[in-house]
């Protein structure tokens, strides 16, 4: 029998980086300043998840893709006009809060609450896709909890590469330390890979894929259910922005190899 | 005729057919858009709603837009927001961010207080008379400030908005309403053109080379079949090029003044006594052509940037070293000086106004925004014009629609046309027709020009022969001795540090150095990356093309490369332009600022369709 799968994407959404971001205390705790009206994007590691599934369910034929996505629902289509062009799923949107300052088990559990009750979803199937880290969360448990509460045992994180075997099982890369990877083999779904960057580049903007998704985007979009996240007893000590590091000089007198050791040596500096 | 591009050999293309396809989001497509959904949502049930080429559908709205976000890419604005307010009759400007009502407006006269400026005579001599006499005209800070706002330039009760924030606050009801889609990051090569009539639009084609060759993943760009095709791309937008290039525009009326605009936004000290909601206008520096503003906007940001035109008659117009100047002036340094840079970016203003206006509609298609001539020059005033515009399209469509009317020429003018011509929008664009004829006899002539314009609704006015603007870049001056040697000391700086060229001879000409801070005032590279976030997708071919380079070699004036407001375009070690397409924030001011034709036509930089740009949000 062909391998199909039912690969399920989590993937929030995160503000476009290249905006001025600055932090705010909100009377829901922490935020950014204008956040509903800064640009987004789907969080990068959830979006190399995503063009890793459609990949891998275009090279086995009957697989399905869903995309769950939990964040306020003008915003998710926002973020799916970009998004929709690059890759074939189903979106099931939960209309939430935005911003990362959210708790990882009350997203895991409106995450998880959704896809126990997809339509037509198998679970013996599942394979439960998402990124290892987060733009807008860097402790990135959340996929792993997820994948807890579904009961999913076979867990992956930093995977950058999966190996479908004819009998279903499939080879994982996960990313070690000293830019090696580790090898796993594991039996088959239902399992959860979190995603580091892949292999693969991001797919050009298909507009002709964009419409046939947004065919069944948009009305997913209008019947979204709302998820009130329970942030009792989450408390943040401090948030920061990552610091950012800029150093400007005109120099046209270099070697590449003065360059490379330039930089190592400020990289080693910091 | 079909197009250069549609006459290329037959490529197997995605084909999609849709109801209504519209290439831009700026304001005219936002007041397009809006007035069908506003409809849509009155009554869902309303049969003009039904697709015509999806049966049981609701009606397929599709826009493409260029920029990688739908904030992404514009400008700063003062309004009066006229038109904006009919649609949204409860708007609240504190809903949208950096929104404020106008509350304080000032013109200022500004000298020069460096000496570089290129004044004339007369205009030294009026200057020493308003500095001799400067206390009690009460001057300050090197501006004089006139003792009243003339009629024209009033904004009062209008909004200072950022239109990358307004787009966005639009564009999230639009999408909610689930009738449009609005598809960022897809530009738009050219209009579908069958005799005279338009059948839709091409995408671009991905997945190419520098120069279009296929690559690696090409994909040919998607045909998007439609009853009505909506241009609103804007003054160098490639569909309404396209179609002026082939329709021509109507007997005389012709595009031949042009502006860049290029802005700062700049958040204030703590201790900012600049309250939201100030406006200044400004004039006189940092060169007499050049036009500058200052918007206040809510928590502490001011948008600040100037305009230089196509009549200013010198191939150095280095916006970006003007700007720093400009900036630096003691009236606006005072307040400016401890900011730190936001954002910054610029774009082309088609500164004909009605006198450029193309055929506004024809089979198939009609012309909405800045593009089909709306801005309004005497007044200043493009965006209020440009959504009104759209709205008025909104309303002849929905007309069409429900009537079951096919979008012919006669149709849309006898709707969308008719609509138009009877607006305030028109009798506003005929007033201002002549505003600015003066400034092609120098700018005290210019002023007096703007001022018999705006005192006497444009019942008076000066005449003038205006010049294509590729031969406004040189006033005879231009080629004095003097100017040679300055030329040639620049030449000397250039080499000697490796600096542009037009930078160096702002330098030769005595501007002084810009003393980097790091904060404010940065390089011109560092503006594109801190302030305009510009970037560039790989995968599309380059959108400036130089027709023929012999051209370029024998070129003198370069302005390409001195008014390249990313510098985009460079002198490349072989002495020829270099463009480098992920520098380029698409403001197409190469467009206009080539001194050469290969044809006696057009110009030798063809500015064609392109991905990237601008990511701020902020402008």
């Amino acid at each position: 029998m062909a391998n199909t799968f039912h690969i399920v994407v989590c993937a929030g959404i995160a503000p476009d980086p290249l905006q001025t971001l600055e932090p705010v205390t909100t009377p829901a705790g922490p935020g950014l300043k204008n956040e509903m009206v800064l640009p987004a994007v789907l969080d990068p590691w959830a979006a190399s998840a995503l063009y890793e599934a459609a990949h891998l369910a275009a090279a086995h034929p009957g697989s399905r893709v869903w995309l769950v996505s939990l964040g306020p629902r003008a915003k998710l289509q926002q973020v799916m006009m970009t998004v929709a062009q690059k890759a074939s799923f189903e979106l099931v949107p939960v209309d939430g809060p935005i911003g990362g300052f959210t708790d990882a088990h009350a997203t895991a559990a409106a995450l998880t609450e959704t896809i126990a009750t997809l339509p037509g979803l198998d679970r013996e199937r599942l394979l439960l896709f998402g990124g290892w880290e987060s733009a807008t969360r860097g402790a990135g448990v959340t996929l792993q909890l997820a994948g807890e509460r579904l009961g999913i045992m076979d867990q992956f994180q930093g995977v950058d590469h999966i190996d479908v075997r004819e009998d279903g099982s499939f080879e994982v890369l996960e990313r070690v330390e000293g830019g090696k990877h580790q090898a796993s083999l594991c039996a088959g779904a239902p399992a959860v890979l979190g995603w580091a960057t892949g292999n693969l580049a991001e797919p050009r903007n298909n507009p002709q894929v964009g419409m046939a998704n947004m065919r069944t985007i948009l009305p997913a979009l209008q019947r979204a259910r709302s998820a009130t996240l329970d942030a009792r007893g989450l408390r943040y000590v401090q948030v920061s922005l990552p610091r950012q590091q800029r150093t400007t000089r005109v120099a046209k007198d270099m070697t590449a190899d003065a360059i490379a050791s330039e930089i190592v040596e400020w990289i080693g500096a910091e | 005729m079909p197009s250069e591009e549609m006459r290329a050999p037959e490529i197997d293309r995605q084909k999609m057919e849709v109801d209504i396809a519209c290439a831009g989001f700026g304001p005219a497509m936002g007041g397009f858009l809006t007035t069908l959904t506003q409809a849509w949502k009155e009554n869902p049930a309303d049969p003009a709603f039904e697709s015509r080429v999806m049966p049981g559908m609701p009606l397929q709205v599709v826009c493409y837009e260029r920029a990688d976000d739908i904030a992404a890419g514009v400008s700063g604005v003062v309004t009066r927001a006229r038109g904006i307010r009919t649609s949204f009759p409860d708007l609240n400007a504190a809903e949208i961010p950096m929104a404020v009502e106008v509350k304080l407006e000032r013109v200022l006269y500004l000298l020069d207080p460096i000496g570089a400026s290129r004044r004339s005579y007369a205009l030294r001599l009026s200057d020493a008379v308003l500095r001799g006499a400067g206390t009690l005209l009460g001057m300050k800070d090197h501006a004089f400030e006139l003792p009243w706002t003339p009629a024209f330039l009033n904004k009062h009760g209008g909004l200072v908005m950022s239109i990358g924030q307004f787009n966005q606050w639009v564009g999230s009801q639009l999408m909610e309403s689930g009738l449009v889609q609005v598809w960022p990051g897809t530009p738009v090569s050219g209009p579908l053109v069958e005799g005279r009539g338009v059948t839709g639009l091409r995408l671009m084609d991905q997945g190419v080379e520098k120069h279009g060759a296929k690559a690696d993943g090409f994909m040919a760009g998607m045909d998007v079949r439609a009853q009505l095709t909506v241009v609103g791309d804007g003054p160098v937008g490639a569909v309404g090029q396209a179609l002026d290039e082939r329709l021509g525009l109507p007997k005389g009326h012709a595009r031949r003044e042009w502006a860049v605009g290029m802005k700062m936004v700049i958040e204030l000290p703590e201790d900012s006594p600049l309250k939201p909601g100030t406006v200044w206008h400004t004039f006189g520096f940092p060169e007499p052509e050049i036009f500058g503003f200052l918007y206040v906007h809510p928590e502490r940001l001011v948008s600040v940037g100037i305009f230089v035109p196509s009549w200013l008659g010198d191939p150095s117009r280095t916006t970006y070293r003007y700007l720093q100047h400009y900036i630096q002036h003691p009236a606006l340094w005072r307040y400016l000086k401890d900011g730190t840079l936001r954002s910054w970016g610029a774009k082309s203003l088609e500164e004909s106004g009605r006198r450029g206006e193309p055929f506004l509609s024809g089979d198939g298609f009609a012309r909405i925004g800045e593009g089909s001539g709306s801005t309004n020059m005497l007044t200043g005033s493009g965006v209020d014009e440009a959504w009104t515009t759209g709205v008025q399209l909104g309303e002849a469509v929905l007309e069409l629609l429900r009537a079951g009317e096919p979008f012919t020429r006669e149709s849309l003018a006898a709707t969308y046309g008719i609509r138009r011509r009877a607006s305030w929008v028109e009798r506003g664009a005929r007033e201002a027709e002549k505003a600015r004829n003066g400034f092609h006899g120098g700018v005290v002539r210019g002023m007096i020009g703007m001022a018999l314009v705006g005192l006497t609704g444009g019942r008076l006015s000066l005449g003038a022969r205006i010049p294509p603007a590729h031969k406004q870049i040189r006033r005879t001056d231009s080629y004095s001795v003097e100017e040679g040697l300055l030329r040639k000391d620049a030449a000397a700086l250039a080499m000697a540090d490796g600096r542009p060229l037009h930078d160096a001879l702002m330098t030769a000409r005595g501007w002084p150095e810009i003393v980097f801070d790091g904060r404010l005032l940065v390089s011109h590279q560092d503006a594109l990356l801190m302030g305009g976030k510009v970037q560039a997708v790989p995968g599309y071919a380059d959108h400036v093309v130089f027709r023929d380079i012999g051209l370029c070699i024998a070129c003198e004036a370069r302005t390409c490369i001195a008014m390249c407001s990313g510098q985009a375009i460079t002198q490349g070690a072989d002495g020829l332009p270099a463009f480098e397409r992920e520098k380029c924030v698409h403001c197409g001011a190469c467009l206009w600022n080539c001194a050469q034709s290969p044809d006696g036509k057009h110009s030798n930089i063809e500015f064609r369709a392109g991905a990237g740009g601008l990511h701020s949000a902020e402008n």
